[in-house]
């Protein structure tokens, strides 16, 4: 009873269980197991070669588990395994339902064309076809991640590195997905531009009542931003929970060594 | 009448595997109940495990053994148990908690980080920010200050917003630790009357305070913590 009273009955916007991922005899991943609710965040922190970016890509279907399974609750209500989807499907769900923004901007936006196509081309893609409201709908939401709209035609290589990260952030929201994945979205950022970055997304993750599933090896990220935390460590998860709960009591050694290892703020 | 908190034997042990796989007892065996309009300060030195109680009840402990029986939305809810969702769900609608320091947001203003739980609940901003003025306000914050982020603030400046931002929602238990710790006279009979208002209001709190005339003014029954003591 306690149960439905918490999500209204809803049921997981997605569910994971016993994924696993091999390379020949390497474990990239084991046995990992979730359920995410709409409206939660979720941080994946580790260090580098802890399995997190090839959980990050088998939940986002870019990367086919070698045991387990992704499911995904569709708009329609229908929860499906990401396996059973077609191509089509798939790609239907990265153009409207999901988003993915990348660590290096680069690999999300298209560099030489303008920002306002770079938002408009995501509108395009699920059929707008109104220049006008096209370009309406860019402008605003370069002006919600706080880019100056003098600069809508210019391309985004000629923007500063803060700047791509929140272009590519506006680009992924403006078809209003109902989950975003994130791959180490403030690495690579300097320190005042990371405090700007991470003020916004979790004021729109909250805004939107978005569901997010992060990666970072940032605790600090981790903290700001989600609601649960998973650590991952040689291709397991070793210990999860509420991230301030995780962050506060650590109770596995490699946790206690992560939190004791930040740098006082 | 049910009670709002109700804990049972809770026990906590902290494992230190950094250090050797140190055991530090903390508390156990601790059992109390706080009742709607009901304010239970607790007492002992300091290392008592006073805190460690408090986050306990908030669920940034984890609590080892025992029971942390919640009152939550006309059910009761076990947080020793609970599911991460639930527990957020509890802070959400039914326990608030002041701490002693702030965990400031870099960039967010003063007026937001203390509306933010109204938000949150989904109200509108007009009707958040206004609502969070008028205690910063009784708090002494000048309205110069509401636009700035908190991190500039001196200690007491951010104390007060952080109690303002504690007290601001209307839920029903409420902890506080160390809430008039770096207050003036003045601002601390300010957090004596919001108190009285929310005892009289039906909250149920359980605090930690020093300063013993605070605890004279606001305690309707104090817990010693020392008899939780661990043995080690």
């Amino acid at each position: 009873m306690a149960e439905q009273m918490m999500h209204d009955g809803a049921a997981p916007l997605m569910i994971a269980e016993g994924l696993g991922k091999t390379y020949g005899r390497l474990v990239a991943c084991r046995d990992i197991s979730f359920n995410l609710y709409s409206g939660e965040v979720l941080a994946i922190v580790g260090e580098s070669g802890s399995g997190k970016s090839t959980l990050l890509q088998m939940l986002s279907a870019q990367l086919t588990p070698s045991a387990g399974r992704v499911s995904y609750r569709m708009r329609d209500g229908v929860t499906r395994d990401l396996a059973s989807l077609g191509e089509a499907e798939r790609r239907f769900l990265f153009r409207t339902d999901w988003g993915y923004v990348h660590q290096d901007p680069a690999m999300g936006l298209r560099m030489a064309v303008s920002a306002g196509a770079n938002v408009g081309e995501r509108l395009m893609a699920v059929g707008w076809n109104h220049y006008g409201r096209i370009r309406d709908t860019a402008t605003s939401w370069l002006e919600r991640v706080e880019i100056d709209t003098s600069r809508i035609d210019d391309a985004p290589r000629t923007y500063s590195g803060g700047m791509r990260q929140r272009l590519q952030i506006a680009r992924n929201l403006v078809t209003e997905p109902r989950l975003v994945f994130m791959d180490e979205p403030t690495g690579g950022l300097d320190v005042s531009v990371q405090a700007r970055l991470l003020d916004l997304m979790r004021s729109l993750v909250s805004e939107l009542g978005l569901a997010a599933i992060v990666v970072t090896h940032d605790l600090a990220v981790a903290r700001l931003l989600s609601h649960r935390i998973m650590v991952m460590k040689g291709g397991q998860v070793i210990e999860a929970g509420l991230t301030d709960q995780v962050l506060d009591d650590p109770h596995e050694g490699y946790t206690q060594l992560l939190v004791s290892s930040v740098l006082p703020g | 009448m049910p009670a709002m908190i109700e804990l049972t034997d809770a026990c906590k042990t902290f494992t230190m595997h950094l250090q050797g796989g140190i055991r530090l007892p903390v508390v156990r065996g601790v059992s109390l109940a706080v009742m709607p309009g009901e304010c239970v300060v607790l007492s002992g030195p300091s290392g008592a495990g006073k805190s460690s109680v408090l986050k306990m009840i908030f669920g940034n402990y984890r609590c080892d053994e025992g029971r942390i029986f919640i009152h939550h939305q006309d059910a009761t809810i076990d947080l020793a148990r609970a599911e991460p969702r639930q527990i957020l769900s509890v802070r959400r609608h039914t326990i608030g908690y002041v701490s002693q320091f702030l965990r400031a947001v870099p960039r967010v203003p003063a007026i937001d980080v203390v509306a933010e739980p109204l938000f949150v609940a989904g109200a509108a901003r007009e009707e958040g920010r206004s609502r969070a003025g008028s205690l910063l306000r009784r708090l002494n914050i000048p309205e110069r200050l509401w636009s700035l982020p908190p991190s500039t603030f001196s200690g007491g400046e951010q104390q007060r917003v952080n109690i303002a931002r504690g007290f601001l929602p209307d839920l029903p238990i409420l902890l506080l630790d160390e809430p008039t710790a770096s207050l003036d006279a003045a601002n601390r009979a300010v957090v004596v009357d919001l108190i009285t208002e929310k005892k009289r209001a039906g909250v149920a709190m359980l605090a930690i305070v020093h300063d013993d005339e605070v605890r004279e003014a606001i305690a309707d029954r104090i817990v010693d913590v020392t008899a939780f003591a661990a043995a080690a």
